[in-house]
C-alpha cells in the first residue's frame, strides 16, 4: 500500500464516523429536545396536549395539595397566569410556596402538567435562569438575592 | 495584615508570572544561556508567592476572620475545622486561586523534573505557563479578588453552602482542577514544540507521564463530583448530563484520546500532527470549562455567582489561549515532519480508529452543550438537552469503541493480524454472547438491550486483559511459567489491562443500576414498611436531633430480608440553621456491590414520614469502575520506563521495538 492509499482509508475511516456523529446529533435533536415554556405560553393554549416540556415560574402560594403516598399538587405562576401541576414523589430540598422551581413533564388536556421531574434551587441566593426571565418577562421580578 | 500580604504576594506573583513569560522565552530565541536558565528560579518563584497567598487566605478561613468579604459569604465560626478549609475553595474567588497555585505547582514540577529536557524546550514550556498563569492572575486581581475587606465586619459569617459540606466534595475540586490544570503541561509542550518545529519521541515520552497524571486526577475527580450527586442530591442519579459536568467530560474525553495517540507518538514517532493538536484541543476544552462552569452562562449548583464581567474575563483569556495557539499551530504544523507508516490493521490503526471516536464522543458532546447556549442566542428558544440527546448519540458511538477495544492491545505495531486477533477473542466472545443469553433466559422482566450491555460490559471488563494472558501465553506454556511471565510484565502493561477493565466495570454499573433500579414511595407511619429488591424497610421511629450547626428529622428504619435482620438505616432531612436552608442526607445501605437507598420527606405529622426506597443493584461498580481506571494509570505511571521526566533512555531507543 502506498501512503497515498493508506492516508486515504484514513480519512474514509474519519469522514464514516463523523458522519454517523452527525446523524445521530441531527436525529437526536430533532427528537429528545424539550422546549423550556413559560406558564403565559401553557396558559395561552397554544401548545398541543401530550407535549413534553419543561415550565418555570414559582410555586404558588396555598396552591400545595398532598395527597395519598406522595401525590401532590401544586401550581406553577409566573405572576401573569398559573398553571395547575401534578407529581407523584419526593420533592426537592427547597422546594416551597413562592419560590423558584423548574418542572419537566407532559401537557395534559386538561391543561395539567404531569410532572416527572421537579427542579427548585440548590441555595437560597440562587434563581434558575429561566424562571428569572419568565418573571422578568410578565414584570414582577424583583431584582437579584440579598447577595 | 496578613490578609493584605496574601495580597501583595499575588500581585508580586503576576508580575513575576509576567517575567516568566518573556525573560525565557527571550533566551530561547537568542540563545542566550543566561536567560534560558532564569526560568527555574522564576517559576518556584511564582509558586512560592501564590503558595503564601493561598496559606493566608486559608488563614483567614481558619481563623473565622470576618472582616474578608469572601470568609463572610462562605464561613461560619461553628463549622468544623475541615469544611472551613474545604470553604476556602468552595467559592468563585477562591476556586480560582486554587486553580493558579495547581497551575504553578507543575510549572515548579517542570523546574524540579525537568533537568535532563533541551534547555530550550524547558525555557518555552515555562513562558508558555508563565503567560497562562498571568493571565488568570490578572483575572483574579482584577475580577474576583479573594482579598477583599468589608467594614465594619459583621459578628457571623453566613456560612457554607451546607450541599457542600461534605468530605466528597472538600476533595472534588482539587482532583478536578489537578485535571484540568495537568493538561496546561500538555499544552505548554505542544506550543513548545511548535514554536521549535521539532518533535521526537523524547518529546512524547515527556508529554505521556504528564498527561497519564493529569487523567487520572480529572477520572477521580469526576467519579467523586457524581458520587456526591449520587448521595448527597438525594435524587440517586449518577450523572445528569448536565452542562457543568460535561464542562468535565469533555477534557476527560480528549485527554483519553490524548493519553493513547501520545502512545503512538513516543513508540512509532507517527500521528505527530494529530497528537499535538490534540494537545491544544485538550487544553481548551479544560478552559472552555471553566469559562462555563465560571461564567454563570449556565445555571447550575457550580454557579457561584452570575457576573457578567467575569464571564467576559475568562471569554477573552480562552479566545487568546484557544485561538492562539490553534493558530500557531495552523502557521506550523506544516513543519512538522510526518513520522512512521503503518498499515492500518495494526496497534497504530486500532489506537486511531479509539481517536476517531472518542474525538467524536467529544465532539458530539460538546454540540449538546453548547446547542441550547447557541440557540437560546441566535432565536431567544430556550430548549433544554437532557439525558435522551447524550444517550441516542453517545451510546451508539461507545458501542465500536467498546467491541474494538480487546483487538486492541492484541494487534502488534506496523502491521497487525485481525483474524489471528480474533481467534484469540473468540472464546471470550462466545461466552460474552452466552452470559447475555443466561442473562435474558433468567432475568425477571430483562430488557434485551440492558441484558446484551452487560454482556458487553463483562466482554470488555475481562478482554481487557487480553494483552496480559497474549505476552503470558497462557494456556500454551505450563502455568508456572505464565505466572512467571505475567509477573515479569512491565507495570504499564498491568496499567493498561487495569484501565480497559475499569471501563467493562463502569459500563456494567451503569447498566446494571439504571436497568435493575427498583423505586417505591409511600408515607409511612411507625411500624409501617415498604419494599424494594426483597428489602423490607421499616419506619422504626421519628428523631428530632441537634447537630453542630444543623437540625435533623431523621427516621430510623429496620432492614429485613425474608425475615432476617439486617441492620439498620437512618435517613433524614437536615435543616442549617444559619442559612435557614434544607438538605437531604440519603440513608445508603451497601449489601455486596448494590445499594438501599432511602430518602425521607421534609412532612412529618409527628407519627408519619414520607419516605422513598431504591434498590440499586451493582451500583457500586460504577465509581469501582472508575477507581480501577485510575489505579490502572498509576501503575502505568510507576512503570519505569516510564518515570516522570526520564529522558535518559529516549536517544538509545530511537528505533522502537515491534513486540511492544
Amino acid at each position: 500500500m502506498t501512503r497515498k492509499q493508506r492516508r486515504l482509508i484514513l480519512i474514509g475511516a474519519a469522514g464514516a464516523v463523523l458522519s454517523l456523529a452527525l446523524a445521530l446529533v441531527l436525529t437526536a435533536l430533532r427528537d429528545s429536545i424539550v422546549f423550556f415554556r413559560t406558564p403565559t405560553e401553557v396558559a395561552s393554549g397554544g401548545i398541543d396536549s401530550g407535549s413534553r416540556l419543561r415550565l418555570g415560574g414559582l410555586v404558588g402560594q396555598g396552591s400545595i395539595e398532598r395527597g395519598e403516598n406522595l401525590a401532590i399538587r401544586f401550581s406553577v405562576t409566573d405572576g401573569g397566569s398559573t398553571v395547575p401541576v401534578s407529581y407523584v414523589g419526593l420533592l426537592p430540598d427547597l422546594f416551597r410556596e413562592g419560590q423558584g422551581v423548574v418542572i419537566e413533564g407532559v401537557l395534559e388536556s386538561g391543561g395539567t402538567v404531569r410532572a416527572d421531574t421537579v427542579l427548585a434551587k440548590h441555595d437560597e441566593n440562587y434563581m434558575p435562569r429561566e424562571v428569572a426571565d419568565a418573571l422578568k418577562a410578565q414584570g414582577v421580578w424583583k431584582g437579584e438575592g440579598e447577595r | 495584615m496578613i490578609i493584605e500580604a496574601g495580597h501583595y504576594a499575588l500581585v508580586l506573583a503576576l508580575v513575576l508570572s509576567i517575567v516568566q513569560g518573556v525573560l525565557p522565552f527571550w533566551g530561547a530565541r537568542a540563545h542566550d544561556r543566561t536567560l534560558i536558565e532564569t526560568s527555574g528560579p522564576i517559576a518556584l518563584g511564582v509558586l512560592f508567592f501564590i503558595a503564601a497567598s493561598f496559606a493566608a487566605l486559608t488563614w483567614a478561613y481558619v481563623a473565622s476572620d470576618f472582616s474578608v468579604l469572601n470568609v463572610v459569604q462562605n464561613s461560619h465560626s461553628a463549622k468544623p475545622l475541615i469544611y472551613k478549609i474545604s470553604g476556602v475553595w468552595g467559592n468563585h474567588e477562591g476556586s480560582m486561586l486554587l486553580w493558579v497555585l495547581i497551575l504553578a505547582l507543575f510549572a515548579a514540577l517542570v523546574v524540579i523534573f525537568g533537568r535532563r529536557l533541551p534547555p530550550v524546550l524547558r525555557a518555552d514550556v515555562l513562558a508558555v505557563q508563565g503567560w497562562i498563569a498571568a493571565a488568570f492572575l490578572v483575572f483574579i486581581i482584577a475580577a474576583s479578588n479573594p482579598f477583599a475587606r468589608v467594614s465594619p465586619p459583621p459578628i457571623e459569617g453566613q456560612d457554607l453552602n451546607p450541599l457542600l459540606q461534605d468530605i466528597g466534595l472538600a476533595l472534588h475540586p482539587p482532583l478536578l482542577y489537578l485535571g484540568y490544570v495537568g493538561f496546561s503541561m500538555s499544552f505548554a509542550f505542544a506550543v513548545a514544540a511548535l514554536i521549535e518545529g521539532r518533535i521526537d519521541a523524547a518529546w512524547a515520552r515527556w508529554v505521556r507521564p504528564w498527561t497519564l497524571a493529569a487523567w487520572i486526577s480529572l477520572t477521580l475527580g469526576i467519579a467523586l463530583g457524581s458520587y456526591w450527586a449520587y448521595y448527597e442530591l438525594g435524587w440517586g442519579g449518577f450523572w445528569f448530563w448536565d452542562p457543568v459536568e460535561n464542562a468535565s467530560l469533555l477534557p476527560w474525553l480528549a485527554g483519553t484520546a490524548l493519553l493513547h495517540s501520545a502512545l503512538v507518538v513516543e513508540k512509532r514517532d507517527a500521528l505527530k500532527i494529530w497528537t499535538v493538536l490534540l494537545a491544544i484541543l485538550t487544553f481548551s476544552l479544560s478552559l472552555l470549562g471553566t469559562f462555563l462552569v465560571r461564567s454563570g452562562v449556565l445555571t447550575s449548583v457550580h454557579a457561584f455567582a452570575v457576573d457578567p464581567q467575569r464571564g467576559l474575563f475568562i471569554l477573552i483569556i480562552l479566545a487568546v489561549f484557544i485561538g492562539g495557539s490553534l493558530s500557531l499551530f495552523a502557521a506550523r504544523a506544516g513543519a512538522l515532519k510526518p513520522g512512521g507508516l503503518f498499515s492500518p490493521i495494526s496497534r497504530e490503526g486500532g489506537l486511531v480508529l479509539n481517536n476517531l471516536l472518542l474525538s467524536a464522543v467529544t465532539v458530539t458532546v460538546l454540540v449538546g452543550t453548547l446547542y441550547p447556549l447557541a440557540l437560546e442566542a441566535v432565536t431567544g428558544h430556550k430548549i433544554s438537552v437532557g439525558p435522551p440527546f447524550f444517550n441516542a448519540t453517545v451510546g451508539p458511538l461507545f458501542l465500536p469503541l467498546l467491541i474494538a477495544l480487546p483487538f486492541g492491545p492484541l494487534l502488534a505495531w506496523k502491521r497487525g493480524d485481525i483474524g489471528a486477533a480474533a481467534q484469540r477473542l473468540l472464546a471470550l466472545m462466545i461466552a460474552a454472547a452466552l452470559l447475555a443469553m443466561v442473562l435474558i433466559a433468567l432475568v425477571d422482566g430483562a430488557s434485551i438491550p440492558a441484558m446484551l450491555a452487560l454482556a458487553l460490559g463483562a466482554y470488555v471488563a475481562v478482554g481487557g486483559f487480553s494483552e496480559l494472558v497474549e505476552r503470558s501465553r497462557l494456556g500454551r506454556v505450563s502455568p508456572a511459567e505464565s505466572l512467571r511471565r505475567l509477573v515479569g510484565l512491565p507495570r504499564s502493561a498491568w496499567g493498561g489491562a487495569l484501565g480497559h477493565a475499569g471501563v467493562g466495570l463502569t459500563l456494567i454499573g451503569i447498566v446494571a443500576a439504571t436497568a435493575g433500579l427498583e423505586e417505591h414511595g409511600a408515607t409511612l407511619t411507625q411500624g409501617q414498611s415498604i419494599e424494594a429488591g426483597g428489602y423490607t424497610v421499616t419506619l422504626e421511629r421519628i428523631e428530632q436531633r441537634n447537630g453542630s450547626n444543623y437540625r435533623d428529622l431523621a427516621g430510623v428504619f429496620s432492614i429485613r430480608r425474608g425475615g432476617v435482620e439486617k441492620g439498620e438505616v437512618e435517613a433524614a432531612k437536615r435543616i442549617y440553621i444559619a442559612r435557614g436552608m434544607e438538605t437531604t442526607e440519603v440513608g445508603l445501605v451497601t449489601f455486596g456491590l448494590g445499594q438501599l437507598y432511602v430518602v425521607t420527606g421534609e412532612r412529618s405529622g409527628g407519627t408519619t414520614l414520607d419516605v422513598r426506597l431504591s434498590w440499586r443493584p451493582l451500583v457500586l461498580l460504577i465509581w469501582g469502575g472508575a477507581f480501577i481506571m485510575a489505579a490502572g494509570g498509576l501503575l502505568s505511571l510507576a512503570d519505569r520506563r516510564l518515570r516522570l521526566g526520564a529522558p535518559r533512555r529516549a536517544a538509545a531507543r530511537s528505533v522502537p521495538v515491534a513486540a511492544e
